[in-house]
């Protein structure tokens, strides 16, 4: 019961506050206690794979491998936890949020988001993994028309038109495997895939299934979407969504890559360490150009997904488990400067950098946190950021990768330019309406979700100090599905 | 609202009553042949849609059982429960329990996904018919 609690908590959580439609303060605390049990859920979930190994259970008690499967090995069952953490945070957050006006449609929706990632995590099976994927686009999608305006309007538009193409990629690709090998299921197909006689064509097909992916993980050249469609959600929201979403597809890049197609060509891996690094440095270009804090961050999830995919591509169990931690990493400090910047629009009144300031003064905790998240995005040392890309680093040089590595190396540099222009231009310079006393002229800060940014920091702080225990964890966990490579 | 045909505000209603019964026949007739609530309820969602088109989205609300958003619901909710009674029998989740006369908890799955898609696809199609009418 503990694999099917990470889909059916959420599930119910939002059946539950659909049903609340008239009491507002019920649907807060229905939905609070969800998140507090999808959370005990996934911690119970990740000490039963630490103890008994992978997890696994066939819905509907078909046999496998026709059956659906659902599965959790320690990097899944991490990264269930990692979600549900971050729903419960965001939940938390968004409790009395001035932006979050139509708060009947957010609930469900968000719990559905919930039940849609753990799902696609805990997938073992390619159908399966689809009709998740599909849902959570659903879901965001609602999200992003719960604004209502011709602006939200758009953004879901852009949002919708180029998902669907990654779908229709998705569902095309799937349909060709399991034409070629006649199996969905992972560990099956796992075995299939190695018949000499499919070594021609079923790369080309777990291409066209890569790029879908690769297109939802906001890769380069498709990538303008996520920049011009994020923007317009409400901060809590955004934090999940920008936190999450691209992330999952990455997670199923190093699935597919690493557990299920192993028998890759080379070639391919080798396209997809120069498309990591061309998409490193346009996500971060594209930062550089712009003033709106979110609109920046944005920018840097898609330079963020370059590191990720970096790790992928260099094939080794050193790549994959620096490519876990810096998502582990990565999921958190991107989510925590959402929130932040929430935070500094609800104190500034401003999402534009050249129309807020003086908030090092006013608000000097605010400006600790925010520096602690913005180096830790750098990676400057001892944040939890520079242990990853020192893991990924390394075993780029390590390989002989000169250019991937130092590319990574750049896009810090210019990383550390982006944070330093919202600390500069947010922080430091003086507020361009207020000459003195600013401090009085700035709203209050909502408790709640100011504690929760601290705790989401605080986590932050605890994986820069004593990263020790975390990557062995993400080394264990991923040499469990990469040593296969290694004999090829 | 711009101008619309008689004839054709004088068949929608009609027209809707046709599309459920057929909704309602494919969802039954799921059972042992194609069918089912997927498909049921994306004829449903026509039914709906052609409603909310011609003669607006609150005549198309009063003739669903519920509002987009609960209906889908009261959908996943009945999906959930009918895969948690194999539960209950110590068989995994979705595990699905008959009775003597062709009766099953595949019957209120499906009814359920019936539901979810009814409800979740109305939502869309009523927001889209929304910002078109109150465009410029």
């Amino acid at each position: 019961m503990l694999l099917l609690g990470p889909l059916l908590i959420p599930l119910i959580t939002a059946v539950l506050t659909a049903l609340l439609t008239r009491h507002e303060r019920a649907r807060r605390y229905v939905s609070l206690a969800g998140a507090v049990a999808l959370l005990a859920c996934a911690i119970g979930l990740l000490l039963a794979v630490m103890q008994e190994g992978r997890q696994s259970v066939a819905l509907g008690n078909w046999p496998l491998p026709y059956g659906i499967e659902l599965a959790a090995d320690a990097l899944s069952a991490a990264l269930v936890l990692l979600t549900a953490l971050l729903g419960f945070a965001v939940l938390l957050y968004a409790g009395r949020w001035q932006e979050a006006r139509d708060t009947a449609g957010m609930y469900p929706l968000l719990h559905g988001l919930l039940a849609a990632s753990s799902a696609v995590f805990l997938a073992a099976d390619l159908f399966n993994l689809y009709v998740w994927f599909e849902l959570m686009l659903i879901a965001v999608l609602g999200l992003f028309v719960l604004g209502g305006g011709q602006r939200h309007a758009e953004a879901a538009f852009k949002y919708f038109a180029v998902s669907m193409l990654g779908t229709l990629l998705m569902l095309g690709a799937v349909g060709m495997i399991y034409g070629a090998t006649g199996h969905l299921n992972f560990s099956a197909l796992r075995m299939a895939a190695q018949q000499p006689e499919l070594a021609g064509v079923l790369p080309v097909y777990v291409v066209l299934l890569l790029l879908a992916f690769l297109l939802k993980a906001g890769a380069f050249p498709l990538f303008t979407w996520l920049p011009a469609s994020y923007h317009t959600l409400p901060t809590p929201i955004l934090a999940l969504v920008g936190g999450l979403l691209t992330k999952l597809a990455v997670y199923v890049v190093l699935r597919l890559l690493g557990d299920v197609f192993v028998a890759i060509p080379g070639v391919l891996l080798e396209a997809l360490g120069w498309l990591a690094v061309v998409t490193m440095v346009s996500g971060v270009l594209g930062a550089a150009y712009h003033w709106d804090v979110r609109r920046i961050l944005a920018f840097h999830i898609v330079s963020q997904i370059g590191y990720l995919l970096l790790g992928i591509a260099l094939a080794s169990p050193a790549g994959a488990a620096g490519t876990s931690f810096f998502l582990f990493h990565n999921i958190l400090v991107k989510a925590n400067l959402f929130l932040i910047a929430g935070l500094m629009w609800a104190a500034a009144g401003h999402h534009d950098l050249r129309r807020m300031g003086g908030l090092y003064r006013a608000r000097p905790f605010l400006a600790v946190l925010f520096l602690l998240s913005a180096l830790s995005l750098v990676g400057v040392p001892p944040t939890s950021g520079f242990w990853g890309k020192f893991m990924l680093l390394r075993e780029a040089f390590a390989q002989g990768h000169f250019v991937w590595g130092g590319a990574a190396l750049a896009v810090g540099l210019l990383t550390l330019y982006s944070m330093s222009k919202i600390w500069v231009e947010g922080f430091w310079k003086p507020h361009p309406n207020y000459s003195s006393d600013h401090a009085a002229a700035l709203a209050p800060l909502p408790r709640t979700a100011y504690a929760v940014v601290a705790g989401l920091s605080l986590a932050i702080l605890i994986l820069g100090l004593f990263p020790q225990p975390f990557v062995q964890y993400v080394e264990m966990a991923t040499a469990a599905f990469w040593p296969a490579r290694g004999m090829l | 609202m711009t101008p619309r045909s008689t004839l054709l505000m004088q068949s929608a209603r009609p027209l809707y009553w046709m599309l459920l019964a057929a909704a309602l026949w494919i969802l039954l007739r799921g059972h042992n042949e194609p069918g089912g609530g997927f498909i049921g309820g994306l004829l449903a969602v026509a039914g709906s849609s052609l409603l909310a088109i011609i003669l607006g989205i609150p005549a198309a609300l009063r003739l669903q059982p519920l509002a987009p958003l609960p209906l889908a619901m009261v959908g996943v909710g009945l999906a959930v429960l009918s895969g948690l009674a194999g539960a209950l029998h110590g068989l995994p989740f979705l595990t699905h329990l008959w009775t003597g006369i062709g009766l099953s908890t595949v019957m209120l799955f499906d009814l359920g996904v019936f539901f979810a898609v009814w409800g979740a696809l109305t939502g869309y199609v009523y927001a889209l018919v929304d910002a078109g009418e109150t465009a410029p």
